[in-house]
Parts: structure tokens; C-alpha cells; sequence
């Protein structure tokens, strides 16, 4: 890097370059996220949350590019407080992965991002709904972001239906540990966030408390 | 590149795969699915990519399937003609440099992965990695082709050094069928290897019989 002035990454996209994972348990969701926020080679932002609130039991898990995933959550955000306030009651986690879907689809060549739409309600208990391109899909789990292909292996081995809180939540922190481990674009802490029909409690792990593996 | 016409069009036969191989105390454990495609074509499904060098040195081949054939007689013969003048089995970092030498001259011209394993007297079992562009690094395990980006985090949270033979292909078949599973480039069947003083046992596992990890 001899000619490097160091502004090159005025330049670059932001992009969440990232790993996102959203697992069902009986009675609610985990999500975890990364916290990495790169332009190019630079990391611009080494402790941003990507875990975004869409109310209060809905969360949504932002991967791609920064500003596209921003906006589609405050977008949505916005959408379903009027629709929480007209049917007078919390909304379903459904239509709050509907209402991701609708922008995701019908702007999805200018747009650039995957959210991974996680909560509860009282409907359905848990539910974790991905919307990769525009599709609207209802999964046990669904991970996201470049860091997420080296785990597909892991996920696949470990996942169990039928796990408690607490297991998710030491699956979830695993499972983004080693795609930190693995992914330039993924680093920084752990951010999890567990929702049930008590509460959503978010959670930071720091970078030298992720769990370690045989090499480190 | 070899290419082959495909309805019509020109395409080259790749292996684009799934390779692993690990070290474990006594020899090594070498294993990959069975797919060549060319195109979206498979034009072998029961391909096998796991190539004798020597009596105790194979090599699992990822990337161009003529590219790496070529190196692979290369090295058979060199390696071959380098034990008479020695009068001894050839050491398997010996395999590894001629791998080496060539991917790394040839460079602009090969698209070749090559995993390099087996048994020697003077250090026992080695797994050695020459990937595209033709360096080369010891490793106590390491994984290859298109196929393997999905099973890094398996590998790293499932490894423990110093695990027994069978274990090792235990681990072998699992993870190999994880990355046949999402990865469209990698299936057929799973070939394993084990290598050690006391010589090369090949088995192969058959599609009803690899483990399942469907969670849907």
C-alpha cells in the first residue's frame, strides 16, 4: 500500500459487511449481530448495533448496505407505529416482515440490504422471517450477511429445535464468534437481543469474552 | 482450460468442490464429494479427487480439472523419479513444494486448489495447503474448493487437536456433507481417505448414508 493517502474510503460504500443470525425458541427469538461497520478496507464504525427496534417485541437485523438498511427499519418503523395505533393493539411480527418485504421487493434493484425480521406476539409466539430479495419466508432460524456463509455449516450441525433461552442465546454468540473469526467484514462485540412475552433484554458481549476456539 | 461444448456453448470443466483434510496422531484423514460440472451440467458425479502422488502422499484437487490433473502427473513423476535417486519414501513437504513450484510458476495460467497429505517417517502425518496463486502453508487441518467457505465455523468450533483416527473421519463425512448441502458446486457422494505408516484405506460414503442435517 505505497500510494495510500488514506481518504480512500471517502469514497467507498459504507456497507454493514456483516453477520446476523435470528433463532426461534419456544416462547420467543434471539437475534445477534456483529458491530462492523466498513467502507472499503476502513472500518468506520467498530461498535454500531444492527439489531434495530421495529416496536416493541418486533426487532430487525440490518445487513448490507448501511444507509439502505437503515431506512427500509426507520421506514418500517414509522409504518407499523400508525398500524399498531389503528388496530389498537401490538402488531404481529408477520406484518411487520410483510412490511419489509413490500419495500424490499418493489425497490430491489436500487436497493442493497437484507433484513431479518425476528419477535414475538401473542398469536404466534416466536417467529423469525427472512426477506432476502424481496421474498418473505418463515424460518426456525435465518442467518444473513457475508459473514453468515461460513457458518451454514455450523448452524446446520448444531441447530436444534425445541432449545431454551438460554441455549439460543450460547448458540447465537457461537455462532457469530466464529464468523468474526473468519470474515474481514465481520468483527467487533456481540450484540443480542432476546425477546418473549415478558420483555425484550439486549445484551453486549465484548470482544474478549466471545468464545474461543481450538486455533487461538 | 479444457473447455467443453454445452449446448452449444463453451465451458470448462472445474472441480469446484468440497476438499478437507486433517492431521491426527499417526497419518492423516483426507476427504471431498464427487462432483464435476461443467456449466450447470455434472459431467461426473462420482469423480474421484482424492489422487495417489506416492504410496503414502495423496492430494485432493480443487479448481480446473485439467489444470490440476496436469500438475498432479507432473508431480507423480517428478516425485517418483526423486525417491530412486533417494532411495527412500519421499517426504510429503517434498510433494508439497513441487506442488507448489508449479502453481506458483505457472500461476497466471492454472486455476488449481491443491490439498497435500499424508504420512512420512520423519514428521508423521501433515496436511499441507497450496491454494490459488501457489503458496503453501502446514496445517493441522484445512479445507478447499466452493464448498468449504460453508464449514470454516464447523471446522473451527468441531477441531480439537489430537483426536483419534476415527474420529477424524467422523468429522471428515459430517462436514463435507454440510457443504454438499448448501453449496450447489459440491454432492454425489463423500470419498474419505485415512493414510499412515501402515498404509491407505479408502471408503466412500454413499448419498442415503451421509448424515442428515435438514432442519426444515
Amino acid at each position: 500500500m505505497l500510494q495510500e493517502t488514506g481518504t480512500e474510503w471517502l469514497s467507498q460504500e459504507v456497507k454493514t459487511g456483516t453477520t446476523i443470525i435470528a433463532v426461534e425458541f419456544d416462547g420467543g427469538v434471539v437475534l445477534g449481530s456483529d458491530s462492523r461497520v466498513s467502507a472499503g478496507a476502513s472500518v468506520v464504525n467498530r461498535v454500531m448495533n444492527k439489531l434495530s427496534p421495529l416496536h416493541d417485541k418486533i426487532y430487525c437485523a440490518l445487513s448490507g448496505s448501511a444507509a439502505d438498511a437503515q431506512t427500509i427499519a426507520e421506514v418500517v418503523h414509522y409504518q407499523l407505529d400508525v398500524h399498531s395505533i389503528e388496530i389498537d393493539e401490538d402488531p404481529q411480527v408477520r406484518s411487520a416482515a410483510t412490511l419489509v418485504r413490500n419495500i424490499s421487493y418493489k425497490y430491489k434493484e436500487e436497493l442493497s440490504a437484507h433484513l431479518i425480521v425476528a419477535g414475538w406476539d401473542r398469536r404466534d409466539g416466536g417467529q423469525v422471517f427472512a426477506t432476502l430479495s424481496g421474498l418473505l419466508t418463515r424460518q426456525p432460524f435465518a442467518v444473513g450477511g457475508s459473514g453468515s456463509s461460513y457458518v451454514y455449516g455450523f448452524v446446520d450441525a448444531e441447530f436444534r429445535r425445541g432449545m431454551s433461552k438460554e441455549e439460543c442465546q450460547q448458540f447465537v454468540v457461537n455462532t457469530l464468534s466464529l464468523a468474526i473469526n473468519r470474515d474481514g467484514s465481520s468483527g467487533g462485540v456481540a450484540y443480542i437481543v432476546s425477546i418473549d412475552e415478558h420483555g425484550t433484554e439486549e445484551k453486549v458481549v465484548l470482544g474478549n469474552d466471545l468464545p474461543t476456539f481450538f486455533d487461538q | 482450460m479444457d473447455s467443453v461444448p454445452v449446448n452449444g456453448v463453451l465451458r470448462s470443466r472445474l472441480i469446484e468442490t468440497t476438499i478437507m483434510a486433517l492431521e491426527y496422531d499417526g497419518g492423516v484423514v483426507i476427504g471431498a464429494d464427487s462432483r464435476t460440472t461443467t456449466g450447470a451440467y455434472i459431467a461426473n458425479r462420482v469423480t474421484d479427487k482424492l489422487t495417489p502422488i506416492h504410496d503414502r502422499i495423496f492430494c485432493c484437487r480443487s479448481g480446473s480439472a485439467a489444470d490440476t490433473q496436469a500438475i498432479a502427473d507432473v508431480v507423480t513423476y517428478q516425485l517418483g523419479f526423486h525417491s530412486i535417486e533417494l532411495d527412500e519414501p519421499p517426504l510429503v513437504e517434498t510433494a508439497a513444494n513441487l506442488f507448489r513450484a508449479s502453481c506458483y510458476r505457472y500461476r497466471e495460467e492454472l486455476t488449481a486448489g491443491i490439498l497435500v497429505a499424508g504420512w512420512d517417517r520423519r514428521k508423521g502425518g501433515q496436511v499441507y495447503c497450496v491454494p490459488i496463486g501457489g503458496m503453501l502453508v502446514r496445517q493441522p487441518v484445512s479445507v478447499g474448493g466452493s464448498g468449504s467457505s460453508y464449514i470454516y465455523g464447523f471446522m473451527d468450533s468441531n477441531y480439537k487437536p489430537n483426536m483419534t483416527k476415527d474420529q477424524c473421519l467422523e468429522l471428515t463425512a459430517a462436514a463435507v456433507s454440510l457443504a454438499m448441502e448448501r453449496d450447489g458446486s459440491s454432492g454425489g457422494v463423500v470419498r474419505l481417505a485415512s493414510i499412515s505408516k501402515d498404509g491407505v484405506e479408502r471408503r466412500v460414503i454413499l448419498g442415503n448414508q451421509l448424515p442428515k442435517y435438514s432442519t426444515h
